[in-house]
């Protein structure tokens, strides 16, 4: 501590620790919900280009490359600023999850549907040759196999959705990197509130990045490949 | 054998895109009778059996099992699929079940049927294959033969009365055809109903009841095995049958 | 009243600074990828190194950018450094050490998945066929590599530019922050412009980053 005490202002840290576990809060909070809604979203898009449902197809495309090639912090921007004019009045709580969701949606399409298009056609056709109806062959063997495929992925959208929520930031939401840019502005104790910063990130990703590696290695490991 | 008919296909026409590849096959397959189909590749044998077993729609002509029509896409097409068993060449077990989940998977969900009940007829039929000891392995740790017979297996538990069999020693090394035919051949002795597609000549011969042969989408002949290996009628059968004999070249 | 505000796109030449701010991110992620790919290739080769101390030298480097939100990373040199060891850098060149950084672990990542993918019997067959080393690496592991990595580094290029429109949070005037001054000096005579400006800013990166992510699938498609 005494070594530490040299570099760093320890009591500095000490009171504003609570202040880094409230910003967390707000951090994990804007993440779940908007992964939550990813989920959902992808998996829906990902339904209808698996059965190519027209129209919706096309629809579902459009907003992928809109997702997919616009920065998240563009997209709040418009979100928070722009879509009032229009009498669309959103908190920045709101903003941020609507915003996260509109990314995160097509990446979570994209590892649904590579799942499903990795599942082999004769699979679906043996299963409905055993007498199971559409719905119930994708539910019982198609899907189970999807998903397995689609882990790796799904984690990798998970880390990089809550990495992205340090955006909201930018719209005046009090998260980890606003109470850090704050206690700089402010105190300019850089290097404590730039520790802290680093040190809250790596609480918060570090176990879920190593929970995914072993997730990834199991499933490799118990693949099921021919 | 009995002589009442089974399974009927008239007229029947499948078209993909421009091409026609069946154009007007008739026959019909009697109860407990096991019809060989053999012919050279792409004369559309594989694409009967999937259009009796309604994966793909005809284009005309009926298909009637029991005198009840199959049509693809059909409000019975649920109930008259568990009536038809089909083996694929590919013995594409469910790679995420083992192997009695693989089995029961199709008894429990589509005819809810116990799953005890499922499970002790499942593992009587591993038995009869002898493959009992492999009943809790998942399918990546079995042979292709072992597969394929967990595959005729899985068939077998719907009570299919007309067993469909694809090309299903195709993929498998030398070895281990033998020990897939030798359970179809016990299930011909038993009086089931098959029809089967297969380039093993010898098998077919020994297991045929009758021979049917196609050739670009028609059906060229329809005999006897042994008239129709001893002395075929067609062209077109004596090259085919031709391209299965060697001989030694003189020098 | 909305309907009016479009016009002030077309009011002086606010489109131009519009344009001249999205150049600000785009010269930056241009700077930065060009910068990642060499090192980045170097930096995949040094992965596929056998030696334990590279593989953890690289493991944590990997895990660190992988782990570590890039916004904390620009924060982290421009605060950061600068104080530590006192260079006074400026914000563009904080972004683009940054960028190249964090490109250069993604680009070597890439370079080593792409290296690792080609079959061992490739390796062996050249060898069978009385190639060298060299030879084998030059004819035949380069050629197999560059084509399944050639489409992932121009989707780099795109994550860059889309990443790169953070360094408005650092102080950057780029398209961003010139849609914000746009905004304020005409608040009175077009109060809802943010609608149309913000909306201008997103189809912008829209129109940079699409095309690139089309090249990048049309390759992967034809190369397959």
């Amino acid at each position: 501590m005494e070594f530490l005490a040299q570099w760093l202002d320890v009591d500095f840290m000490a009171r504003f620790a609570p202040m880094y576990v409230k910003a967390a809060g707000v951090t994990i909070t804007i993440a779940f919900w908007g992964i939550l809604f990813s989920l959902i979203v992808g998996f829906l898009c990902a339904t209808v280009q698996y059965y190519r449902i027209p129209i919706l197809k096309q629809m579902v495309s459009v907003y992928i490359e809109l997702s997919r090639n616009t920065p998240l912090l563009v997209q709040l921007f418009f979100l928070y600023f722009g879509l009032p004019k229009v009498g669309i009045v959103w908190s920045a709580e709101v903003c941020a999850i609507v915003g996260l969701t509109f990314l995160g949606g097509s990446y979570m399409a994209e590892a649904f549907r590579s799942g499903l298009e990795s599942v082999e056609k004769i699979q679906m056709e043996s299963a409905i040759s055993l007498g199971f109806s559409p719905w119930q062959a994708m539910r019982e063997i198609i899907f189970p196999q999807a998903l397995a495929v689609s882990i790796p992925a799904l984690c990798a959208n998970v880390i990089f959705l809550i990495k992205e929520t340090s955006v909201v930031s930018g719209i005046a939401l009090a998260d980890l990197m606003y109470v850090a840019k704050d206690l700089i502005g402010i105190y300019y104790q850089t290097d404590e509130a730039l520790l802290m910063l680093v040190l809250a990130y790596l609480v918060l990703l570090l176990p879920i990045s190593i929970l995914a590696t072993l997730l990834e290695r199991r499933l490799r490991y118990a693949g099921f490949g021919h | 054998m009995e002589e009442t008919v089974q399974l009927q296909v008239q007229g029947l026409i499948k078209r993909f895109g421009n091409e026609t590849v069946l154009n007007g096959i008739s026959f019909s397959v009697h109860k407990g009778e096991v019809m060989v189909v053999l012919g050279p590749s792409g004369c559309g044998k594989s694409t009967l059996l999937r259009c009796i077993n309604g994966l793909e729609a005809a284009d005309g002509g009926r298909i009637l099992l029991d005198g009840e029509p199959i049509i693809s896409g059909g409000k019975n097409m649920i109930r008259m699929r568990q009536k038809i068993g089909m083996v694929f060449q590919s013995y594409d077990l469910f790679p995420h079940k083992n192997i009695l989940e693989n089995i029961t998977l199709a008894p429990m969900k589509v005819q809810k049927r116990s799953k005890q009940e499922a499970r002790e007829e499942a593992e009587q039929l591993l038995n009869r294959v002898g493959l009992w000891e492999k009943r809790n392995a998942f399918p990546r740790q079995l042979s292709g033969g072992q597969k394929q017979r967990v595959a005729i297996v899985r068939a077998l538990c719907m009570h299919p009365e007309v067993m469909l069999f694809d090309e299903v020693t195709a993929a498998l090394d030398p070895e281990m055809v033998r020990e897939v035919l030798d359970v179809m051949l016990e299930l011909a002795s038993q009086g089931m109903t098959m029809i089967i597609v297969t380039h093993e000549m010898q098998f077919a011969r020994a297991i045929a009841d009758r021979v049917l042969f196609l050739d670009r989408g028609t059906v060229m002949e329809e005999s006897t095995p042994e008239k129709f290996f001893s002395a075929p009628q067609t062209k077109r059968a004596q090259e085919f049958l031709n391209t299965f004999t060697f001989e030694k070249p003189n020098h | 009243m909305q309907d009016l505000d479009i016009s002030i796109l077309f009011k002086g030449i606010n489109f131009l600074r519009l344009l001249g701010g999205l150049w600000v991110t785009v010269r930056i992620s241009l700077i930065a990828v060009g910068l990642s790919i060499p090192l980045g290739i170097l930096f995949g080769m040094f992965m596929t190194l056998k030696n334990p101390i590279a593989k953890g030298i690289s493991r944590i480097y990997l895990d660190f950018v992988r782990i570590m939100p890039q916004l904390v990373l620009l924060f982290l040199v421009y605060f950061g450094l600068t104080r530590a060891f006192g260079w006074n850098l400026s914000n563009e060149a904080s972004a683009i050490l940054v960028f190249t950084f964090w490109g250069t672990a993604e680009m070597g990542d890439l370079v080593r998945g792409a290296l690792i993918s080609i079959p061992r019997h490739q390796y062996d067959s050249a060898a069978a066929l009385g190639f060298t080393k060299m030879q084998t690496f030059y004819y035949i592991i380069v050629p197999q590599t560059f084509r399944r990595l050639l489409p992932l580094a121009i989707n780099l290029t795109t994550r860059m530019i889309k990443t790169t429109s953070l360094v408005v949070l650092i102080g950057m005037v780029e398209v961003l922050k010139v849609g914000q001054q746009i905004i304020d000096a005409n608040r009175f005579d077009y109060p809802n412009a943010a609608l149309w400006i913000y909306g201008v800013v997103f189809l912008l990166y829209f129109f940079v980053c699409w095309p690139i992510s089309l090249i990048a699938r049309k390759l992967e498609e034809r190369w397959r």
